[in-house]
C-alpha cells in the first residue's frame, strides 16, 4: 500500500510539471485561439537562455531577468512576424505556423547556444524526505509549490487587473473586445510574453530535471493530453489534467507495463485522453460548444 | 485564349463524366504522363531515380492520403506517418508469412491494414474534432511507434527491429534497378491519384466537403456525417499504408520504425498545407517543394559559405531558414501553390486581355 501511495504521489507532482507546460498552451489558445505548437520549443528556448545567460556570468536573478527579455523579445516578434499577417486565416494556418515557428526556435538555438546538454542546478537537491511514513521528492515539491503559487498569480490576474480582464475579453470574443476599444494585437503580444514566462519557469523546473537539452522539446508535447483532458480554456483544467495524466502515467508504467510490456509512457497518457474525450468531448472544465448551422 | 472552356460541348454522358472534361486538361495530362513514363526514363540517372524521384512519389502519396482526411473531409491528423508505418510492416509480414502472394496484392492487404488501424482511430472522431484530434492522433502516432518497436514478431524477431524487405517480383520481373522502382513506385502512384481525383468529386467527395465546411449543416441536410468521416479516415490510411508499403521495398528496403516518426508526419502536413488543401495536385506540388527546398538550401549553402564555415552552422541556418520559408509562405499564400497555379490558368483564360 505504501508503495501505491509513493507511486501515485510521485505521478501527481510529475503531473505538475506536465501542467507547467500546459498553463503557456492554455494563455495562448484562450487569448488568440492559436493552438500553439511551438510552446514545447519555448520551453527549451527559454531554459537555454537562462542557462547560457549564467554561464556567461550573470547571477541568478539577473539571468531569470534576462532570460525573461529574451521571452519578450521573442513574444513581439511572433505577434508582429507571424500573428498580424495571419490574423483571420483559419486556424489550421496559424497551427502550421506554429510548426514553423517551432522549427525557427529550434533552429536558433541551436545556432546561438549549440546542441549540447547543459547541466542546470537550481539548488534543490532531488532527494527524498519521509512524509507520513511516504517518501516524497523534496524536488517535486518544490515544482508542486511553483506551480501552485503560479496558478494563484495568474487567476489574481486574470480576475483582479484590467488587462486580465481584457484578455478575457477577448478570449470569449475577438470582434466584441475590439468593439469595446480593446487593442488586440497589444493583447496578443501581452499573452505571448505571459506565456513565455510561464514556459521559463517550466524550462528552469524541467532543464534541473532532466538537463537542459533538445529532448524537452518532445517532453513538452506530453502537455498536449493534459490539454485535452482539462480543455483548451481552462487554466484549472490544465493543472487537473496534469495531475490524473501525471498519476496514471506512473501507475500505468508501475502496474500494466509488466504485462504488456514497458514503455508505454510514451502514448499511454494519449489514449487514455481519448478515452476520456470519447466520454466527454470539451474535457473536464471546456466550454460547451452550442453549434448553430 | 489558350485555355477556354468556350465550345467545348458534351454530346454524351461518359463525355460529360470523365476526369479531365476540359480539353487542354486532357491534354496536358498526356503530356504529363509521356514526360514521366518516357522522358524522365530515357533521360533519367540512378541518382535522380534513387535520390529524387522515388521518394518524391511515395511521400506524394501519402500527402495525397493525408489531403483526403484533412483537405476534403476536414479531419486534422498527425499520424499519417503511423500509418505508413502500418502499411510497411504488414506488407512485409504478408511477404513473409504467406506464401505465394503476388506482392502487390500484399502491398493492397498491407494498406488494408492501415486502413483498418486508421478507422479504429478514427473512431475518436465520433465524438472530438478540430485540435482536440490532433492530440487523438498524435496518439495513434506515439501508440503504432511503441508497437511496431515493442512486439518482435512484426520485426520477424530480428535483433535491431529494422525490416529487410523482399525482392519484388512481379509476373517474373524483378525489380532491382532505380529505373524499374521508379517506374513501379509511378504505376501505383499515376493510378491511386486518378482513383483519388475520380472519387473526390463524386458522391463522397462532395459529402467530405460538406463535413468540413459544416458538419452540423451537413448532417441538417442528410449526410451521415460519422460514416464519412470513418470512410475518410479508412481512405486515407489506405493511401498512406500503400506509400508506407513502396517506402520500405521500393525506396530504403530496410526499415526501421524510427522511419516513421513524427518528424514524417510533420513533414507530410506541410506538404499538404504548403501544396494547397483540398487538392489532388496541390499534394504533388507541395511534396516537390519540400523536398527540393532541403536540396536547394545545401547548394546555396555549400556555394556561399564554401569551407569556411562550420557544416553544423549551415545546417541550423538551413533549418531556420525552412522554418521561415513556411510561415512565409502561409503568410503570403495561405491557399497553397495550387493556389498560384489556378492564378496561372485563369491568366491564361483571360489573355491576352489583363484582368
Amino acid at each position: 500500500m505504501t508503495f501505491f501511495i509513493e507511486v501515485l504521489v510521485a505521478g501527481l507532482l510529475a503531473g505538475v510539471m506536465y501542467s507547467l507546460v500546459a498553463l503557456g498552451f492554455v494563455l495562448i489558445y484562450k487569448a488568440s485561439g492559436v493552438f500553439n505548437f511551438a510552446q514545447g520549443a519555448m520551453v527549451l528556448f527559454a531554459a537555454l537562455s537562462f542557462v547560457n545567460f549564467h554561464a556567461w556570468g550573470a547571477p541568478f536573478w539577473l539571468a531569470l531577468v534576462l532570460a525573461m527579455g529574451v521571452m519578450v523579445v521573442l513574444a513581439l516578434l511572433v505577434e508582429r512576424l507571424v500573428l498580424r499577417p495571419l490574423a483571420n486565416q483559419p486556424a489550421m494556418s496559424l497551427f502550421m505556423a506554429t510548426i514553423g515557428l517551432t522549427i525557427v526556435i529550434e533552429g536558433v538555438g541551436q545556432l546561438i547556444f549549440g546542441s549540447k546538454t547543459h547541466r542546470l542546478d537550481l539548488g534543490i537537491k532531488d532527494v527524498p524526505i519521509e512524509m507520513l511514513g511516504v517518501g516524497i521528492s523534496k524536488f517535486d515539491l518544490f515544482a508542486a509549490a511553483v506551480a501552485g503559487s503560479l496558478v494563484l498569480a495568474l487567476v489574481l490576474f486574470f480576475n483582479r487587473t484590467a488587462t486580465g480582464r481584457a484578455l478575457r475579453a477577448v478570449a470569449d470574443d475577438h470582434q466584441a473586445a475590439m468593439s469595446i476599444g480593446i487593442p488586440l494585437t497589444r493583447m496578443w503580444r501581452y499573452v505571448w510574453a505571459l506565456s513565455g514566462g510561464v514556459a521559463l519557469i517550466a524550462g528552469l523546473l524541467w532543464g534541473s530535471r532532466l538537463g537542459v537539452q533538445f529532448g524537452l522539446v518532445v517532453v513538452a508535447l506530453k502537455a498536449l493530453p493534459v490539454l485535452i483532458l482539462g480543455g483548451f480554456t481552462s487554466i484549472a483544467g490544465a493543472i487537473v489534467g496534469g495531475l490524473i495524466i501525471g498519476a496514471a502515467e506512473k501507475l500505468a508504467e508501475v502496474y500494466l507495463g509488466g504485462v504488456i510490456g514497458g514503455g508505454i509512457e510514451n502514448w499511454f497518457p494519449y489514449v487514455l485522453a481519448m478515452l476520456f474525450l470519447i466520454a466527454r468531448p470539451n474535457g473536464l472544465f471546456g466550454e460547451r460548444r452550442i453549434e448553430r448551422v | 485564349m489558350f485555355y477556354r472552356e468556350a465550345s467545348q460541348y458534351k454530346t454524351s454522358y461518359g463525355a460529360d463524366q470523365q476526369i479531365f472534361p476540359i480539353l487542354q486538361d486532357r491534354m496536358g495530362f498526356l503530356a504529363l504522363m509521356a514526360i514521366v513514363f518516357v522522358v524522365v526514363p530515357i533521360l533519367g540517372n540512378d541518382y535522380w531515380f534513387n535520390g529524387l524521384l522515388i521518394p518524391f512519389l511515395i511521400l506524394a502519396l501519402a500527402t495525397l492520403g493525408l489531403n483526403i482526411l484533412t483537405g476534403f473531409a476536414g479531419q486534422i491528423s498527425l499520424g499519417s506517418a503511423g500509418f505508413m508505418g502500418v502499411g510497411a510492416f504488414a506488407a512485409y509480414n504478408f511477404v513473409l508469412r504467406v506464401d505465394g502472394l503476388p506482392i502487390l496484392a500484399s502491398f493492397v492487404l498491407g494498406a488494408l491494414c492501415a486502413a483498418v488501424i486508421g478507422v479504429l482511430f478514427g473512431l475518436a472522431c465520433l465524438r472530438i474534432k478540430d485540435f482536440y484530434l490532433i492530440v487523438a492522433t498524435l496518439g495513434s502516432q506515439f501508440f503504432i511507434e511503441w508497437a511496431l518497436t515493442k512486439f518482435g514478431w512484426l520485426t520477424n524477431y530480428s535483433s535491431s527491429g529494422v525490416i529487410t524487405a523482399q525482392k519484388i517480383v512481379i509476373l517474373g520481373v524483378t525489380f532491382d534497378t532505380p529505373l524499374r522502382r521508379y517506374l513501379l513506385v509511378l504505376g501505383v502512384v499515376t493510378v491511386m491519384a486518378l482513383a483519388a481525383k475520380n472519387m473526390m468529386r463524386g458522391a463522397f467527395g462532395r459529402s467530405c466537403m460538406a463535413v468540413r465546411d459544416m458538419d452540423v449543416a451537413a448532417a441538417v441536410i442528410g449526410i451521415r456525417i460519422f460514416r464519412v468521416k470513418l470512410v475518410a479516415f479508412a481512405v486515407s490510411s489506405f493511401y498512406c499504408g500503400m506509400a508506407g508499403a513502396l517506402w520500405a521495398f521500393a525506396y530504403v528496403g530496410t526499415v526501421d520504425p524510427e522511419a516513421f516518426g513524427l518528424e514524417r508526419s510533420l513533414q507530410i502536413l506541410f506538404m499538404a498545407i504548403i501544396g494547397g488543401l483540398g487538392s489532388v495536385m496541390g499534394s504533388f506540388l507541395g511534396a516537390a517543394f519540400i523536398m527540393l527546398l532541403p536540396i536547394v538550401m545545401n547548394l546555396i549553402g555549400s556555394t556561399v559559405s564554401g569551407q569556411a564555415i562550420d557544416t553544423s552552422v549551415v545546417a541550423h541556418v538551413e533549418q531556420i531558414v525552412y522554418g521561415v520559408l513556411i510561415i512565409w509562405l502561409l503568410v503570403v499564400e495561405p491557399g497553397g501553390l495550387v493556389r498560384l497555379w489556378q492564378v496561372g490558368k485563369e491568366k491564361l483564360r483571360l489573355w491576352p486581355f489583363p484582368r
